[in-house]
């Protein structure tokens, strides 16, 4: 297993690279100048300065180099100082944002807990409703809660979230008046009064997100019980006489879970980005808005340094679901 | 009479022990034999799912191409006097901030994001299975083309998008006019980052075919590979593709209008489902209903695909038809 594991991890290095190669040539090949909000006043040797200090001067391969120095070697080692106090970091320079001359990794911090939490919440929402959903489904195969469950996930996969969210904006805002339309992230959790707050302004942006992933998870679980419910290990136990209820929750339930697992760790990443569209819905401040608001900007450093992070997120998970995989089904691991 | 004709065992000759064959197994007998499609038409009109999907999508189409004939309101034509309307005989869906009318720019916008969805998917399947049929025939191709799937794969897709709409935008925009320079922009872009599932899936398919005996038939009577491929292969993995086609309509749609959401896709002037929805949002609370229409068509149009690309599935797949 644990070789397993280190060829995955070897595996995705090279991975990484490539994607962060992809990242910089897309946005080192793609005509346009940083300079061009510069007014035209000022003169072309003054401009020329500007370009140097913003680190361009130099040629392609050597910024690239720079550039994976300061976010693999510079960052971890500040985000070590920032834990134990020390200073191995001192006197680095770091990626840098254009829009706001402070280190990126810095904002990213900052904005992380924002997604994090709804993405999270939406994320286990959406978990803990689709299985028993998918499980029921399955069970009872054409069955109207079968037919009523398909057709939802149709729906689920149908409606886009920037249209979903708008709606419930619509409706549970506009018309009832029920929750509040925008996210407050500055809003602090103290009392009972502010907990329930909290769970208000949440519980939209979490169902909208929640409502996709649902659909595509409960089909999957669907799927994966109705290929193991008519196993011949099912009979037998069911032979053995093994209450209906241990068999289809035990037996069959712990054997359809293995790609359902896989598929819960690799649509992680995916809801990142996801997330872009309904934290621009919902005004929530997270690292997708973020972004949004760099690329609006041209701020590329920070474009670049966010794209690279949704990719190792991507990256990771793969290796999370390889290795799950590999652990819950023994046949995997030896091939 | 050819020789194999001759050792074909006459009715009359049968022992008397065989069955009589029923009333069903003569019918079929009478009936002249169907074609392939004819049996894929019968088992894709039972899915009464994809039937509805497939006749709402060809209304869509229709009515997004052929409409602008019937209502002839130009999408674009302001009239100041007539702005914020509600539905009106002038004006079925009434009619936007500038008094353009919503019936019109529906239209409008709908040729677009279909046209969009059309040519993405084209692209992206062209390319998917190009890949696939490569990487499933030649073994030498297979690995560094299956690796790329991977790297392509493990892309942050929608960031990768809204970078490349900030940074092409300009230039194709001078290159070819606004409006043709973001639609083929977009139209490439979404092409070259949905083609993995297709080619996966057609490699899969390729790399079992390939080891069937009429493929070892037709190579042992000298076919060339190229033959092999248009003659023998393709042919056989066309339901994957057709399948992989009507999700990456669908997906294509729904991305497309995400980018217009977002504000990184076509210009304002230019009217797409997205990015009618977008303009929306700023009326929601005085106009609620024109968000409304332009998502229920983008949903619509995406569920319909999808119905019917299930219904294609069953429909394509030998195993389930006849059933």
């Amino acid at each position: 297993m644990l070789t397993f594991t280190i060829r995955r991890l070897i595996l995705a290095v090279p991975t990484l690279l490539f994607i962060s190669l992809v990242i910089f040539l897309l946005l080192e090949l793609a005509p346009g100048d940083p300079m061009a909000q510069v007014p035209l006043t000022v003169p072309p040797e003054v401009k020329e300065k500007m370009r140097e200090a913003l680190g361009l001067g130099q040629p392609m391969h050597i910024r690239f180099w720079k550039w994976l120095v300061q976010f693999f070697w510079i960052e971890p080692q500040v985000m070590i100082d920032h834990y134990l106090g020390t200073s191995f970091s001192a006197g680095d320079l770091r990626v840098i944002s254009w829009q706001t001359r402070s280190p990126v990794m810095d904002i990213v911090i900052q904005r992380m807990p924002q997604t994090l939490w709804v993405v999270g919440t939406a994320y286990v929402v959406a978990i803990l409703i689709a299985l028993p959903i998918g499980i029921y489904s399955a069970y009872r195969q054409y069955s109207w809660f079968d037919q009523l469950g398909t057709f939802v996930s149709m729906v689920g996969f149908s409606v886009p979230p920037f249209f979903s969210g708008v709606l419930v904006i619509v409706i549970f805002s506009v018309q009832l008046g029920w929750f509040p339309s925008i996210y407050d992230t500055t809003h602090v959790v103290d009392s009972w009064d502010s907990f329930v707050y909290q769970l208000k302004q949440m519980i939209m942006p979490v169902m909208v997100l929640a409502l996709q992933i649902t659909a595509q998870l409960s089909r999957f679980m669907r799927a994966s019980m109705l290929d193991n419910l008519n196993q011949d290990y099912v009979r037998t136990a069911r032979a053995k006489g093994l209450s209906e209820y241990i068999v289809v929750m035990v037996h069959v339930l712990r054997n359809s879970m293995i790609p359902v697992v896989t598929v819960i760790a690799l649509g992680i990443p995916s809801i990142f980005g996801g997330a872009i569209i309904t934290e621009q819905v919902f005004k929530v401040n997270g690292i997708g808005q973020l972004l949004i608001g760099a690329i609006q900007a041209n701020d590329l450093p920070m474009v670049q340094t966010l794209t690279f992070i949704f990719a190792v997120l991507i990256v990771l998970f793969n290796l999370i679901a390889d290795v799950l995989y590999g652990i819950l089904d023994p046949r995997i691991r030896y091939d | 009479m050819t020789d194999k004709e001759r050792f074909v065992p006459d009715e009359g000759m049968a022992p008397a022990s065989t069955a009589v064959p029923g009333a069903a197994q003569l019918e079929e007998l009478h009936n002249p034999p169907r074609s392939q499609w004819l049996n894929v038409w019968h088992q894709f009109k039972s899915h009464r799912g994809a039937l509805m999907g497939g006749a709402l999508f060809l209304f869509i189409i229709l009515a997004v191409y052929l409409g602008p004939f019937v209502w002839d309101i130009e999408a674009t034509k302001i009239d100041i006097r007539a702005r914020n309307q509600g539905p009106s005989w002038a004006h079925p869906l009434g009619t936007d901030q500038l008094g353009r009318d919503m019936l019109a720019r529906m239209m409008a916008g709908g040729a677009t994001s279909v046209s969009v969805g059309l040519t993405a998917m084209l692209l992206a399947l062209g390319l998917g299975s190009l890949l696939g049929v490569l990487a499933g025939f030649f073994k030498k191709l297979d690995g560094p083309l299956m690796r790329l799937t991977d790297l392509f794969l493990a892309l942050p897709l929608l960031p990768l998008l809204l970078v490349m709409m900030l940074l092409f935008r300009e230039p194709l925009n001078a290159a070819f006019g606004p409006e043709q320079g973001i639609f083929i922009l977009i139209v490439v872009s979404i092409g070259v980052t949905s083609w993995m599932p297709t080619a996966r899936i057609v490699r899969g398919d390729v790399l079992a075919l390939k080891e069937r005996e009429f493929v070892m038939a037709a190579r042992s009577i000298g076919t060339t590979n190229s033959g092999l491929i248009t003659r023998h292969i393709l042919p056989n993995v066309l339901s994957p593709i057709m399948v992989s086609a009507t999700l990456g309509i669908a997906t294509a749609i729904i991305t497309e209008s995400s980018l217009s959401f977002l504000g990184l896709g076509f210009p304002p002037d230019f009217p797409t489902w997205g990015r009618l929805l977008f303009d929306a949002t700023d009326y929601l609370q005085q106009y609620p209903e024109r968000v409304f229409w332009p998502g229920l068509a983008i949903s619509l149009t995406v569920l319909s695909v999808n119905y019917l690309g299930d219904g294609l599935r069953d429909a394509l797949d030998p195993r389930i038809r006849g059933r």
